[in-house]
């Protein structure tokens, strides 16, 4: 987030869009209630589902899913032509506008409706709004990402955003909206295949020197692979050796027989987990790890606030914590980790990334501080881009319109999205073991229109069946307004319903991330 | 700032901001004014009249929660007029449900207890008469036993103002007042989100957390503030601990960010996965097709013989790493620090994508 959450509260229009927030995240959804209930704030959300929150909404458009760049597009344009935005700011922040202005001059909201079939006027209404408001915050979540245009649709955000000169300033911003408890600090501590901890590049020859000089070893400039690509390197006989901790990919990654068999055919795969899941049941070696509440530890949270966590209680069994099993299987291969504590980690991160430089334990026993942090003395970055880009100017980037990969036709003639519900949590393996959650919803249903129920003659709370090129799956149907007319919803908590069976792996060219959100789909009563 | 207002509470001179409460000025300067329907971050209603004060001045006594300060005001919070009329409205509290501490899961964690206490109560000078309604006991998270409620309304202030999940209300007047989802419907029955919000705030027995019911006393439990393990909000909690178990988990509002001691489902309701029995509890390797126990140092010396092996042979890259959001920064740190400083490539990545 380029916000913090607490600013959420206090901002004087909200656009919350592909982030079913009061369910994803509730307490924040329950910031942009009060927001709208309590401090008079203004709500656009843009959803093709009846979330929770457009009964907050002081407008909501419903788009066809995976028009979100043509939507954007859109409201920048009627904001230009009338003329909302923000001159000084594009002047004196900003470069790139006039190749933006271009490409947004065909985007009228007439041409807008035939694509997303969000009214025009509806579409003009919300531009008005938003490009009126002192400070708007844009909350974004999977909505936006999980589509093969993601990287563009994010691009878009920050575009309109920029436009308006809602960024860098209190309450205005864009703010991603984590749906884990630490994608944020996964990024921050370089769990990703192009960059060391806190986003140095791996292919800098100053910063490779500066991780040898720390750790010791050379090491390599070569970019790694995305989870996303590992399925196809494996099959290809490129990689041969998997190493998964705390992931489930057998339930959360696209096209899972094609997974299932890329697992298969490794040479050695160690899963190391609190639980076995679907994807240890595949591994050759198995570890058992202790979980949040059995070690301490930092968790960076979506508004870049590191927090810690406590030990509260054992770990059962020989059950051990991540940093003390990856220390001694390191050590077994001749490279020595004698870490004592969590705290000399710290340390250690401290020293080699820059933005977590002052963020030491004893700074942060009461109250989490959010990076940037670069010094002991810093008070951390409430919000990002103050005054100044991280980049120096704000890049608009100009992004033509692209339909998602695969559309409904006459053989697959629905959409299917997948996503989560308020009371259960990823694939499951933690909240399905809990009694309450369990209790409020005990199994996975699929959300379809009334006027598609009856097209295809299924009834509410009946089984039907769902399939894709890729696979099948079963369950019971919801029949519900909450899905728009040709578009159906799966969440992916359920093995028994194992959504992923079913979704497309196309990926985003450069976030690499598959389009969860729309493939194409057929359904009929089981 | 000098529109500073300057006042008299208990003889001692403070100075407030326009706007304060009374009850506001007198916490901040550590004197204590009793309360019960008071509830920060939600409106002032003046119910329960146990924070009345006397104000020179005033005819009668005034609710120290709803009246804000004035210049040269003298406040009195514990005469015996005020501790009388404080007296008389605990009591009548007291009379009118069925206050059993014995088996009350909120004895020793209970502010009507506390205050009857305080107020050197022996006995209420009016007959006992608990209202008789049955206790709700159809879900697993809430329970809900409305011979102990006091009508404070907290509950319906929190879901409706800091959860804005708009489910309780009152319903009935006089003495069948209750609180409860639309239509007087059972918790389950209704579209109750099960954020536990109203349970954190019961100042009684009326809501309790119905997992920890005869799991042990405030007393012998040990708080534990942490994190939230689900979404990326971060609450700040207190993992309520026994026995080296968790009896139930409530909101931290110490430090006020990320959550100012709101929770969700998840975080409230979500925890029983640590204790559960099919937690992992020793390394595994698959023998002639079978996942078979065995011990560290075996797991340790099989994995890292296979991925040497295969790192002679097919190179670095030839071996992946699925790092995780889940864990904790150090535990990112040292996972890719390993693909990258022991195994020797940046095939290292986590599913922030899925
Ligand atoms: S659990 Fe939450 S949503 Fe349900 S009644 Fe209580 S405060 Fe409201
Ligand atoms: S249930 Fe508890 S919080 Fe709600 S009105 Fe009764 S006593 Fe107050
Ligand atoms: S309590 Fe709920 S909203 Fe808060 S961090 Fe946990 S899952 Fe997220």
């Amino acid at each position: 987030m380029t916000n913090s959450i607490d600013e959420i509260e206090f901002t004087d229009l909200i656009l919350a869009t592909g982030t079913n927030t009061t369910e994803n995240h509730p307490v924040i959804g329950s910031k942009v209630k009060r927001a709208v209930r309590r401090h008079g704030a203004k709500l656009i959300v843009i959803d093709p589902r009846e979330i929770d929150l457009t009964k907050y909404a002081d407008i909501w458009l419903r788009q066809k899913p995976g028009t979100d760049v043509a939507v954007i597009n859109g409201l920048m344009n009627v904001i230009i032509s009338e003329g909302l935005h923000a001159e000084k700011y594009i002047e004196e922040r900003t470069e790139g506008f006039e190749a933006l202005k271009k490409v947004v001059e065909k985007y009228t909201p007439e041409y807008v409706e035939e694509i997303s079939g969000i009214p025009a006027e509806d579409l003009k209404t919300a531009a008005r709004m938003y490009g009126s408001a002192k400070s708007a915050s844009i909350l974004y979540a999977m909505g936006i990402t999980q589509h093969t245009t993601g990287t563009d649709n994010v691009k878009s955000c920050a575009n309109l955003a920029m436009l308006c000169g809602n960024m860098g300033i209190e309450g205005g911003g864009v703010n991603p909206l984590r749906g884990q408890n630490n994608v944020q600090g996964a990024c921050d501590m370089g769990a990703l295949p192009v960059v060391f901890p806190a986003y140095q590049q791996v292919a800098s020859d100053e910063v490779r020197t500066k991780f040898e000089k720390a750790w010791g070893v050379s090491l390599s400039g070569t970019p790694g692979i995305t989870v996303t690509e590992v399925p196809d390197a494996v099959i290809n006989g490129k990689v041969k050796a998997l190493y998964v901790m705390g992931e489930n990919p057998m339930l959360s990654d696209p096209d899972l027989s094609h997974l299932e068999k890329a697992l298969k055919k490794l040479d050695i795969l160690v899963v190391q987990d609190i639980f076995l899941n679907e994807t240890g049941e595949l591994a050759d070696v198995v570890l058992p790890s202790a979980c949040f509440a059995e070690k301490d530890g930092t968790f960076s949270n979506t508004e870049r606030r590191v927090q810690l966590i406590r030990k509260a209680v054992d770990a059962p069994g020989d059950a051990k914590p991540d940093w003390q099993i990856i220390s001694e299987l390191a050590t077994k291969m001749g490279y020595v980790m004698d870490y004592s504590s969590t705290r000399e980690i710290m340390n250690e991160i401290n020293e080699l990334a820059p933005s977590y430089a002052g963020i030491t334990y004893e700074r942060i026993e009461k109250e989490g501080i959010p990076w940037p942090c670069p010094s002991t003395d810093h008070p951390g970055t409430k919000y990002l881009h103050k005054d100044k880009f991280t980049r120096g100017l704000g890049l608009f980037h100009a992004i033509d319109y692209i339909p998602p990969a695969e559309l409904p036709d006459d053989e697959y003639p629905l959409i299917l999205s997948t996503g989560r519900v308020l009371y259960h949590f990823h694939t499951g393996t933690m909240t399905r073991r809990a009694k309450g959650p369990s209790e409020r919803y005990p199994e996975s249903l699929v959300e379809i229109n009334p006027a598609d129920a009856e097209k295809y003659g299924i009834e509410d709370g009946k089984s039907i069946k769902v399939a894709t090129r890729r696979g099948s799956v079963e369950a019971r149907a919801s029949v519900t307004g909450r899905s728009p007319e040709g578009t159906i919803f799966v969440n992916f908590h359920f093995r028994e319903v194992a959504v992923n069976l079913l979704t497309n792996p196309a990926l985003d060219p450069i976030g690499k991330i598959p389009e969860y959100k729309v493939c194409a789909v057929r359904i009929e009563a089981a | 700032m000098d529109d500073k207002i300057l006042l008299t509470i208990d003889g001692r001179e403070l100075d407030a901001k326009p706007g304060q409460t009374i009850l506001e000025v007198a916490k901040e300067a550590g004197i204590y004014i009793p309360t019960l329907c008071y509830y920060p971050g939600t409106t002032n209603v003046g119910a329960c009249r146990v924070c009345v004060v006397e104000v020179e001045g005033a005819r009668t006594l005034v609710a120290s929660c709803c009246m804000p300060v004035s210049p040269g005001m003298v406040v009195k919070t514990d005469t015996e007029r005020v501790l009388d009329a404080r007296r008389l409205v605990v009591e009548l509290l007291w009379a009118s449900g069925d206050h059993n501490c014995l088996t009350c899961e909120s004895n020793g964690n209970c502010e009507l207890q506390d205050l009857v206490y305080r107020l050197k109560i022996e006995e209420p000078r009016f007959k006992i008469e608990p209202p008789g309604y049955e206790i709700e006991d159809t879900n697993s998270m809430i329970q809900k036993d409305m011979n102990k409620c006091i009508l404070c309304g907290r509950c319906v202030r929190v879901c409706n103002e800091i959860q804005v999940n708009e489910i309780l209300d009152f319903s009935m007047r006089g003495s069948h007042a209750r609180v409860g989802p639309a239509f007087d419907a059972d918790y389950i029955d209704s579209e109750c989100y099960f954020c536990g919000e109203c349970v954190d705030v019961c100042p009684v027995g009326a809501l309790t957390f119905k997992q920890a019911r005869f799991e042990g006393r405030p007393w012998d439990i040990e708080k534990v503030r942490t994190t939230c393990t689900y979404c990326g909000v971060g609450c700040q909690l207190d993992l309520n601990v026994l026995n080296g178990k968790i009896v139930k988990v409530t909101g931290n509002s110490e430090y006020g960010q990320p959550n100012q001691g709101s929770l969700c489902v998840k975080g409230r309701f979500g925890m029983d996965f640590v204790n559960h029995p099919d937690r992992l509890t020793t390394p595994l390797i698959r023998k002639n097709g079978e996942l078979k126990e065995a011990t560290w140092d075996e797991a340790y010396d099989f994995i890292s013989e296979k991925f040497t092996a295969i790192k002679e042979k097919n190179g670095a890259d030839s071996i992946a790493g699925f790092s995780s959001a889940r864990c904790t920064n150090e535990e990112n740190y040292l996972f890719q620090k390993f693909m990258r400083a022991v195994i020797g490539t940046n095939n290292v990545d986590h599913c922030a994508r899925l």
